[in-house]
């Protein structure tokens, strides 16, 4: 995808605190109608990034520009934001939270809520439960028909069944023309979005579909019934080690090394190659020797 | 669901827990029966509200059920993490250890002996004089797990160790999870993600305090009433479909409808949204159960 009018387009950011770079010469698109999954550790800069999308911080170097303009006020009324914490004033009731929203866009006559959202209209957001503050959040940010969405961890603590249905609100967004931008922590949402960036340490680490990412990834499969000794000296050799119920992976390695240290422990096994996961992948971007 | 605690391990049977809240009585958990064997990593799946937490506390002794029966060992061997990691914060890595350790009477060559290998596993060694409110949120729950860790209890629980904790971490902490189950511990976590349920030797999914499935993650696809179906017939399913990117999967309380192609084995995600929708439908027509 590469329309001529992307709604975000981010070139060479740079951003930093005192002698840390948060986000280091990072460059993306989203198109009108694309979901981009932004993934990443703790400190990846996901959220820095988000923050130079929405003009709440400025650059150090390079360019943001959403709209086809540098982020400004005017951009933030044709986007709409779910933070982390959601953003709602809990020491008010549902209702306030719904007009105090579409005060600030100028909506006067906001969609109708969700029957779960208008039942608690008159209680305050601090006493409703966690699933209904996410759909008012939701509702919130979508009430001024925004041509852009962005979400940062919108799904962490949420049941499948309830996951499943922001999904539905987020595609139907994106069916209808508006670009999503959305960051996740939780592996299996990569599948939900059109295209992925991968953040390790400010940097972006890799981009494209989940298979383009994964693609070229080298991860051996150790099967063996004594799957701890083989954990263990595979561990004890330094690798990059992980278990799949109880089948041994190991990320980025040739066959022969692993077969050389298994055979060192005297552990029998049968060793495979299988296609890497996005989890191994961004656990090999994120060892300090791998740098881009 | 009649799990009975194995002679090896621990566990939970037939467990109910009601609480009295402003809007009534509230039932956390319904009935629930869990087994924790030693040599295993158990799961408790569910998200917020679900009953996880409340169930874990049973285990504990933090809360006493209603009704049902509850096996577990005394205090000291059981080790307790709860979701907020149960690190003090104005303490640094080695204070939290010295002063956790001190509560279940490890102190000296073993405290030092303890340290030192929970540190080395959790990669935190370099860390042991920060302030752990200065921790990253990965680092707080790996040493989280360390304090739970550090009597070697027989026991271990954890609550939502991974929620939160950057994909880096997770595979680190799941390793020390998956280490501690392997020298014969039992171990009972609680968690958000389905992958990592995928893992675990067993698993009991949590919807509103009631048991949505119970036993081997492998076989939760076959424990789905009906049929998950994707193609035509889905894509108009209304509530009963879901996306998994761009296809659209529903459930369908009978067989497969014309014109659609049935998932033959439906994956975990699929599997617990089913689940919740046939529980769902049972609540709501109680005549339509099966």
């Amino acid at each position: 995808m590469s329309g001529e009018h992307p709604i975000i387009r981010v070139e060479h950011a740079v951003k930093k605190f005192g002698h840390f770079t948060a986000v280091d010469d990072v460059s993306l698109r989203v198109e009108a109608g694309q979901i981009l999954g932004l993934l990443g550790a703790n400190g990846a800069g996901k959220t820095t990034l988000i923050k130079l999308i929405l003009g709440l911080e400025a650059l150090d170097g390079g360019d943001v520009f959403v709209f086809d303009e540098r982020p400004s006020r005017a951009s933030r009324a044709r986007l709409g934001y779910v933070p982390q914490g959601l953003g709602l004033y809990s020491d008010l009731t549902v209702r306030q939270n719904i007009d105090f929203v579409a005060g600030a866009f100028g909506v006067a006559e906001p969609p109708e809520a969700p029957e779960a959202i208008a039942a608690a209209g008159g209680r305050l957001v601090g006493d409703v439960g966690l699933g209904v503050q996410r759909r008012l959040a939701f509702y919130c940010a979508l009430l001024h028909a925004p041509e852009l969405l962005v979400l940062d961890e919108p799904t962490s603590g949420v049941d499948p069944l309830a996951r499943a249905r922001l999904w539905d609100t987020i595609h139907q967004q994106a069916e209808t023309g508006a670009g999503v931008l959305v960051t996740t922590h939780y592996m299996q949402e990569a599948e939900q979005c059109d295209d992925l960036l991968l953040m390790s340490h400010g940097r972006k680490v890799a981009a494209g579909t989940e298979a383009e990412i994964t693609a070229g990834t080298k991860v051996v499969e150790v099967s063996t019934p004594s799957w701890v000794a083989a954990f263990d000296a595979l561990s004890a050799a330094g690798l990059p080690v992980t278990l799949a119920g109880r089948v041994v992976r190991v990320a980025g390695l040739e066959r022969a090394q692993i077969d050389e240290v298994l055979a060192a422990a005297s552990v029998p096994a049968t060793v495979r190659d299988v296609p890497a996961t996005l989890e191994e992948k961004m656990v090999l971007a994120d060892r300090p020797e791998s740098a881009p | 669901m009649s799990v009975r605690p194995a002679a090896g391990g621990w566990g939970a049977e037939g467990c109910t827990v009601r609480f009295t809240s402003a809007r009534g009585v509230v039932t956390a958990l319904s009935d629930i029966s869990l087994a924790v064997p030693r040599g295993q990593v158990t799961a408790v799946v569910g998200g917020d509200g679900a009953g996880k937490t409340t169930l874990l506390r049973v285990l504990a002794g933090r809360v006493t059920p209603g009704s049902g029966r509850v096996s577990a060992p005394d205090a000291h061997d059981m080790g307790f993490m709860p979701s907020a990691s149960g690190v003090w914060r104005e303490l640094t890595v080695d204070e939290n250890l010295e002063f956790v350790g001190r509560a279940y009477g490890v102190r000296g060559a073993r405290l030092a002996a303890r340290r030192r290998t929970l540190l080395e596993r959790a990669d935190l060694l370099d860390a042991a004089d920060r302030l752990s409110g200065r921790l990253s949120g990965g680092m707080r729950q790996k040493l989280g797990f360390c304090l739970a860790m550090i009597h070697e209890p027989e026991l271990l629980i954890l609550d939502e160790p991974s929620t939160g904790v950057d994909p880096v971490s997770r595979v680190e902490l799941w390793r020390m999870i998956a280490e501690t189950a392997a020298t014969g511990r039992a171990v009972v976590m609680s968690t958000t993600y389905l992958d990592e349920a995928e893992r675990v030797a067993s698993v009991l999914v949590l919807d509103g305090g009631y048991a949505l499935y119970a036993g081997d993650p492998r076989n939760i696809g076959s424990a789905v009433p009906g049929c998950v179906v994707r193609g035509a017939a889905a894509v108009v399913a209304g509530q009963a479909a879901w996306r998994r990117g761009p296809e659209t999967h529903a459930w369908f309380a009978a067989e497969v409808p014309a014109g659609s192609e049935g998932v033959a084995d439906p994956d975990m995600e699929d599997a617990v949204i089913a689940l919740t929708l046939a529980h769902d439908a049972r609540a709501a027509d109680p005549r339509a159960a099966t």
